[in-house]
C-alpha cells in the first residue's frame, strides 16, 4: 500500500515538475515554448513514444541552454521524428578518429530546420562524424522552424530552402550569412494513360495551376504537344498541403513568369490554391498523382527519379525545352550571382538551365560570438561548412542534388572568411 | 494506528493533488493558447471567425472552412458510426453476452481503439480511397477519391469502438428484474430492447457517443491522409476540405511569419472551445436522457 502512494507520489511530483519547466519555457523565451508546442503537435499525431519525447523537449526548452543535457533531450525527441531515410546521426558514444579535429571531439554542434535537403544533410553529418568525430544534430523541422531557431539562438546554425528577406534579416538580433549547399529542382508530374512527356510553357503552367486550363484535351496543351494524342480528361491539381520550400520554389517561379500568378496567388510555402487537393509532403503529392487518372502536381526531383514518374520539360528563359536533371539544375546555377548568395534560381536566364530550380542555405550569425558559440565550438562549425561546400559536395549527386557550381562555392568561401568572433579572425 | 492516519492522509492529499494537476493543466493550455495566439486574436479579431479566406502570402486568415470541415466530418462519422455502433453494443451487451464468439467479437472491438490513427489513415488511403474513387467515377463526380466523405469513412470506423464498449457496459448494467418484469408482461425480445434496454441505458450510450464525437473533432492524422487538404468550404460530401486540426498540423512546421503562427495557434484555440462547448452540451443532454429523473 505505501509503495502505491509512493510510486503515486513520485509520478505526481514529475508531473509538476513538468508544468513548471512548461511554464519555464514560457518565460524564458518564446521559441523555446514553440518547440514543444510543434513537439506536442507531433505527439498528437503520433505513438506514445513520441508523447515521451515531447515531454522530455519541454525539459530541454524550458533549460534554454545548449548544454549536453539539452542536446540529448533535443536528439531523443528528433529520433523518435526522424524518417524512415534518416539516419540517426548523434550516435551515442560514437568513436572520435584520430584527425586534426581530435581537439573538436567532444564538441557537438546543433542545427535544424528545412526538411528538403534532409537526405543530404543526414549523409553529410554522418560521414563528418566518422571522419572528424564531431557530431552534429541536425531536426528536419522545416524552413520556418530553422529559421525561428537560429534566431532565438536556440541553434548552432538554421537551415532553410527560401533566403531571408531584407525584412526578415532586419528582425535578427544580430546580421547573418547564407550558405548554399546544394540545388534542387522542382519538377512537375502527371498521371496520364501511357505517361508521355509533356512539353510546357511557363504560361500554361501557370494557367493549369490557376484552374484556367481543366481539361488535358486543351487547345494549348495540343498546340505544345502536336505529337502526343492527349486524352479528354479533367485536370485534377495536386500541391503540397503543408507549408514547404518546395511550394516556396515553385510559386517563386509562376510569379515571376506570370502576372496574373503573382497578383492572384503570389509566392510563398504555403498559399491559398485556387484549385486543387493537397497532399502532405513530397510523397503525399507524389502519391495522389499516382493514384488520381489526369492529376497533376509538382514534386522534388528525387521523389519522380525514385518512383519513375513521368516528369514535364519545361521551357525557360532561352526558349528551349529543358528537362529536369541534375545536370540543368547546376546549369541554372550558372549565373551572376550576388555575393550573399541570396538569389532565387527560377526562371535562370541560363542557356541549358532547369527553370524550376533552387538553392537550399544554411544560416549562421556572422560574428559566431553573437549566436552564442564559444570560440571552440565557433572554430568547429566554420570547418563543418567549409567541408559541406567543398568535400562535402561529392555526397550530393548520388542522392539527386545538384552540387554547388564553381562560382557559388568561391562566393561561399568569401563568406566563410568573413565569419568571425567579436570581431577576431577565425 | 498513526501510520495507517498518516497513510489515509497522505493519499488524500495525493488525491487533491492530482486533481489540481489536471485543472491547472487544463487551464495552462487555455492559457498558453490565448498567450501565443493574441496576435491574431488583436490583429485579425472577429474576421478570423466569419472570414474565408484562408491566404498566408497576404496574411489573411479565416477559420471558417476548417471549422466547417471539422464539424461536418465529425458528424457524418457520427450519423454513420452509430447504427453499427449500438448493433454491437446491443449484441455485446445483451444477445451474445457469454461464449468463445463474444470474447473474440468483445476483444476486437477494445483492440480497434487502441490501434494508431495513422494506421487507420494508411488504411483509408490504400483500401478505402481506391474504393471511393471507383464509386465516385459510377456516380461521375471528380474522381478525386480523397474527400470530406471520405474522412468521415475513416473517422466513423475509428470511434465505433468507443460508443460501442461503452454502450455495451452500461447495457450489461441494466437490472435484470427490469428485463424479467418485461418478459413477463408478455414482451418479445425486441420490445423489451426498445422499450426497457435503451431507455435505461440511453444516458450511457449518449456518454459514449460524446466520447466519440470528441476523438473524431480532434482527430488529426487519419484526416489529414484522406481529406484532401483544399482550403475552401466543401460544396459537397465529395469535395476536398480540411480540418482545423488538420491545418494545423500542416502548416505549423513552416509558419515564419508571427501573425501567421499566432492564427494557427488560434485555430487550436477555437477547437479547444468548440471541443469544450459540444462536450457541454452533451452533458446537459445526458443529465436531460438520465433515467434516474
Amino acid at each position: 500500500m505505501k509503495k502505491v502512494i509512493l510510486l503515486a507520489m513520485s509520478v505526481m511530483f514529475l508531473s509538476i515538475l513538468q508544468v513548471l519547466a512548461a511554464s519555464g519555457a514560457a518565460t524564458c523565451d518564446r521559441s523555446g515554448a514553440s518547440v514543444s508546442a510543434r513537439s506536442s503537435v507531433m505527439a498528437a499525431s503520433g505513438a506514445s513514444v513520441s508523447a515521451h519525447s515531447s515531454s522530455w523537449t519541454v525539459f530541454g526548452a524550458a533549460t534554454c541552454d545548449r548544454s549536453g543535457a539539452s542536446v540529448s533531450a533535443r536528439s531523443s525527441a528528433a529520433a523518435a521524428r526522424s524518417k524512415p531515410s534518416g539516419t540517426v546521426m548523434s550516435m551515442p558514444g560514437a568513436e572520435n578518429s584520430s584527425s586534426a579535429h581530435s581537439s573538436a571531439a567532444s564538441v557537438g554542434l546543433l542545427g535544424a530546420g528545412a526538411t528538403f535537403p534532409y537526405p543530404l544533410y543526414s549523409k553529410m553529418f554522418d560521414v563528418y562524424n566518422r571522419e572528424f568525430g564531431v557530431k552534429v544534430n541536425y531536426q528536419a523541422i522545416g524552413s520556418g522552424g530553422g529559421i525561428r531557431q537560429i534566431r532565438a539562438k536556440t541553434v548552432d546554425f538554421g537551415a532553410t530552402d527560401a533566403f531571408l528577406s531584407d525584412e526578415e534579416m532586419k528582425k535578427f538580433p544580430a546580421p547573418v550569412v547564407h550558405i548554399p549547399t546544394c540545388a534542387g529542382a522542382v519538377v512537375i508530374t502527371y498521371n496520364l494513360p501511357g505517361n508521355p512527356t509533356l512539353k510546357l510553357t511557363p504560361s500554361v503552367i501557370a494557367d493549369i495551376f490557376l484552374g484556367k486550363i481543366d481539361r488535358w484535351s486543351d487547345s494549348k496543351l495540343k498546340a505544345l504537344n502536336p505529337a502526343l494524342n492527349l486524352p479528354d480528361m479533367k485536370i485534377v491539381v495536386v500541391h503540397r498541403s503543408d507549408g514547404s520550400g518546395t511550394t516556396f520554389i515553385f510559386s517563386d517561379y509562376l510569379a515571376k513568369v506570370s502576372r496574373e500568378w503573382r497578383v492572384k496567388v503570389g509566392r510563398g510555402k504555403s498559399l491559398n490554391w485556387p484549385v486543387g487537393l493537397g497532399g502532405k509532403g513530397n510523397p503525399g503529392v507524389a502519391g495522389l498523382v499516382k493514384q488520381v487518372p489526369g492529376a497533376v502536381g509538382y514534386v522534388e526531383l528525387v521523389y519522380t527519379l525514385q518512383n519513375d514518374m513521368p516528369v514535364a520539360e519545361v521551357r525557360n528563359r532561352s526558349g528551349s525545352f529543358v528537362a529536369p536533371s541534375i545536370e540543368t539544375v547546376s546549369h541554372a546555377a550558372d549565373i551572376d550571382m550576388p555575393g550573399d548568395l541570396r538569389v532565387s534560381l527560377t526562371d535562370s536566364p541560363a542557356k541549358n538551365g532547369y527553370p524550376i530550380s533552387g538553392f537550399t542555405w544554411l544560416i549562421v550569425y556572422k560574428d559566431l560570438a553573437k549566436g552564442g558559440l564559444s570560440r571552440e565550438k565557433a572554430e568547429v562549425l566554420k570547418e563543418l561548412l567549409w567541408w559541406i561546400t567543398h568535400q562535402g559536395q561529392k555526397y550530393a549527386a548520388p542522392l539527386h542534388y545538384a552540387p554547388l557550381s564553381e562560382d557559388a562555392v568561391k562566393k561561399a568561401e568569401a563568406i566563410l572568411r568573413s565569419l568571425n568572433y567579436e570581431g577576431k579572425k577565425l | 494506528m498513526m501510520l495507517s492516519f498518516n497513510s489515509d492522509r497522505l493519499f488524500k492529499t495525493a488525491m487533491f493533488v492530482s486533481g489540481g494537476i489536471v485543472l491547472a493543466v487544463v487551464i495552462g493550455i487555455l492559457a498558453s493558447l490565448i498567450v501565443h495566439s493574441s496576435q491574431a486574436l488583436r490583429e485579425l479579431g472577429l474576421g478570423f471567425l466569419v472570414s474565408s479566406t484562408w491566404n498566408p502570402v497576404v496574411g489573411k486568415f479565416g477559420a471558417v472552412p476548417f471549422v466547417i470541415g471539422t464539424l461536418l466530418t465529425s458528424f457524418t462519422a457520427l450519423a454513420v458510426s452509430l447504427p453499427f455502433s449500438l448493433a454491437i453494443s446491443l449484441f455485446l451487451g445483451e444477445y451474445f453476452r457469454e461464449g468463445r464468439l463474444s470474447k473474440v467479437l468483445n476483444y476486437m472491438t477494445d483492440l480497434l481503439s487502441g490501434i494508431p490513427s495513422v494506421i487507420f489513415g494508411f488504411w483509408g488511403l490504400l483500401f478505402l480511397v481506391p474504393l471511393m474513387r471507383k464509386a465516385e467515377l459510377a456516380l461521375n463526380v471528380p474522381p478525386y477519391g480523397v474527400g470530406i466523405l471520405t474522412a468521415s469513412l475513416v473517422l466513423a470506423v475509428m470511434i465505433i469502438p468507443f460508443t460501442s464498449s461503452i454502450g455495451r457496459e452500461v447495457i450489461r448494467l441494466v437490472p435484470q428484474d427490469l428485463k424479467e418484469a418485461a418478459y413477463s408482461l408478455g414482451a418479445t425480445r425486441f420490445e423489451v430492447v426498445k422499450n426497457v434496454i435503451i431507455p435505461s441505458a440511453r444516458s450511457g450510450i449518449a456518454a459514449g457517443i460524446l466520447l466519440s464525437l470528441g476523438r473524431a473533432l480532434g482527430e488529426t492524422m487519419a484526416v489529414t491522409m484522406v481529406i484532401g487538404n483544399s482550403n475552401f468550404i466543401p460544396r459537397s460530401i465529395f469535395a476536398p476540405g480540411n480540418t482545423m486540426a488538420s491545418v494545423i498540423a500542416n502548416e505549423f512546421t513552416e509558419a515564419t511569419e508571427n501573425l501567421y503562427l499566432s492564427s494557427i495557434i488560434e485555430i487550436g484555440l477555437l477547437l479547444f472551445v468548440i471541443t469544450a462547448v459540444i462536450n457541454y452540451l452533451g452533458v446537459i443532454i445526458m443529465k436531460k436522457l438520465s433515467f434516474e429523473k
